[in-house]
């Protein structure tokens, strides 16, 4: 059993080890939906719901399968709940706001394939989290998430009025973008 | 060499199958030219050991889940098929995860949850959907054999400039003289992203230049 802290788990899965700027994960909707401003917070809430859901999901199949002695079924088992999830989130968001689900497009089915959720089930199991940490991580980690996708759609943003060369234009300069931003989260390194 | 590839697909409606190996390693590479499967190349990319195990473990993956997916093609409901797949990838990842852990405790401790993640790798998915489930058997190798090798290529590319730079050595043998001054940065998460960046611009900009001749 894990005894941290749970400010402890938050500041360090928000901030510290920030999912997408210091684990890579995320990456592909971190440089696909952070054009602009209004779609990275929606899709930031889509993806900690889904953080959640599927955190409580894995905490319940983690237990089962350990029950039942199958550990190597745990990467199937997992990836098979997110994408039900996913699902679901879609169905969901379809009924109630269109024009958000029209934003989206390809990227909200694609939150099956974001590491950084399948990366938080598995992350919260190696460390043995017992089930309200677990929520704190997927709280923290969502949260995270959704910080870091706010902030590159507003430097986004801005690069739009900024006279670029040809040949740096699009994902050379998001990638620059998003290490200097690396490089800033890094000042929370003593926190943990 | 590419005005050969277009000449011959040009002639030919139907690409040979040494041009669907070909397309993966230069013209349609997954990672500098498609951009697809960002994490595991900007994280496990601080070394080339890891760099290349990391590449060779996907482009194992891509070749078998391509084959099965190939084969099953006509079996596999179109309402589900993206499930299938996945748990087609998952099935094949398990496997790798476990072979990598019977081979080297050390590699496999170095490349942590990544080698799990393999089954998100939008890489493996897009090529099950955009090829392998559309085409036989054969020419779905030949496919996974060019992206794979593309993949592997590209994570030798920031592995081998990351370790150089920012360790002074390469595959664990020394290179700069002792002197060198190490650049941290390029072993740390933000040299990840900032190498990337320079090759995509390296990519950039001989294809601008290529345009404009």
């Amino acid at each position: 059993m894990n005894t941290e802290a749970y400010w402890s788990i938050f500041i360090n899965a928000s901030l510290v080890n920030n999912f997408v700027l210091a684990y890579f994960l995320g990456i592909c909707p971190f440089l696909g939906v952070s054009g602009k401003m209004e779609t990275a917070t929606k899709m930031g809430a889509a993806v900690t719901f889904v953080m959640l859901i599927s955190s409580i999901c894995a905490y319940g199949i983690h237990a089962l399968l350990v029950a039942i002695n199958a550990p190597f079924l745990q990467l199937i088992s997992y990836i098979v709940v997110i994408a039900s999830t996913v699902q679901l989130v879609e169905m969901f968001i379809k009924k109630m706001s269109p024009t958000l689900f029209r934003a989206l497009g390809i990227f909200l089915p694609l939150i099956t394939t974001n590491c950084a959720i399948l990366g938080l089930a598995l992350f919260q199991t190696s460390k043995a989290y017992s089930f309200s940490q677990s929520l704190v991580y997927a709280s923290g980690a969502g949260i995270g998430f959704t910080l870091a996708l706010i902030l590159m759609a507003g430097i986004r943003e801005q690069l739009e009025f900024a006279e670029v060369p040809n040949v740096v234009k699009g994902t050379a300069l998001t990638l620059l973008v998003a290490g200097i931003l690396s490089l800033t989260f890094m000042g929370f390194s003593g926190l943990g | 060499m590419s005005a050969g590839i277009t000449k011959n697909a040009e002639l030919n409606p139907t690409p040979s199958s040494t041009d669907e190996f070909i397309k993966g390693l230069w013209r349609e590479n997954p990672v500098f030219v498609q951009v697809l499967g960002m994490c595991p190349v900007l994280a496990v990319s601080n070394t080339a050991v890891n760099a290349l195990a990391m590449g060779l473990a996907t482009a194992f993956v891509l070749l078998m889940s391509n084959v099965l997916v190939a084969s099953l093609r006509n079996f596999i409901p179109k309402q589900v098929r993206i499930a299938s797949f996945i748990l087609i990838i998952a099935t094949f990842v398990t496997i790798v995860d476990y072979a990598i852990q019977a081979i080297s405790v050390d590699l496999h401790k170095n490349l942590g949850a990544f080698i799990s993640l393999i089954v998100v790798n939008c890489l493996i998915l897009s090529r099950a959907e955009a090829f392998a489930s559309k085409n036989t058997i054969g020419k779905s190798i030949m496919d996974a054999l060019g992206m794979g090798l593309g993949f592997v290529f590209a994570l030798f590319c920031l592995g081998a400039v990351r370790e150089l730079l920012g360790n002074g050595t390469l595959f664990d043998i020394e290179v700069f003289p002792g002197s060198f001054q190490e650049w941290i940065i390029m072993i740390l998460p933000a040299g990840g992203f900032f190498t990337l960046a320079l090759w995509l611009l390296l990519f950039n900009f001989f294809k601008t230049k290529k345009v404009q001749a």
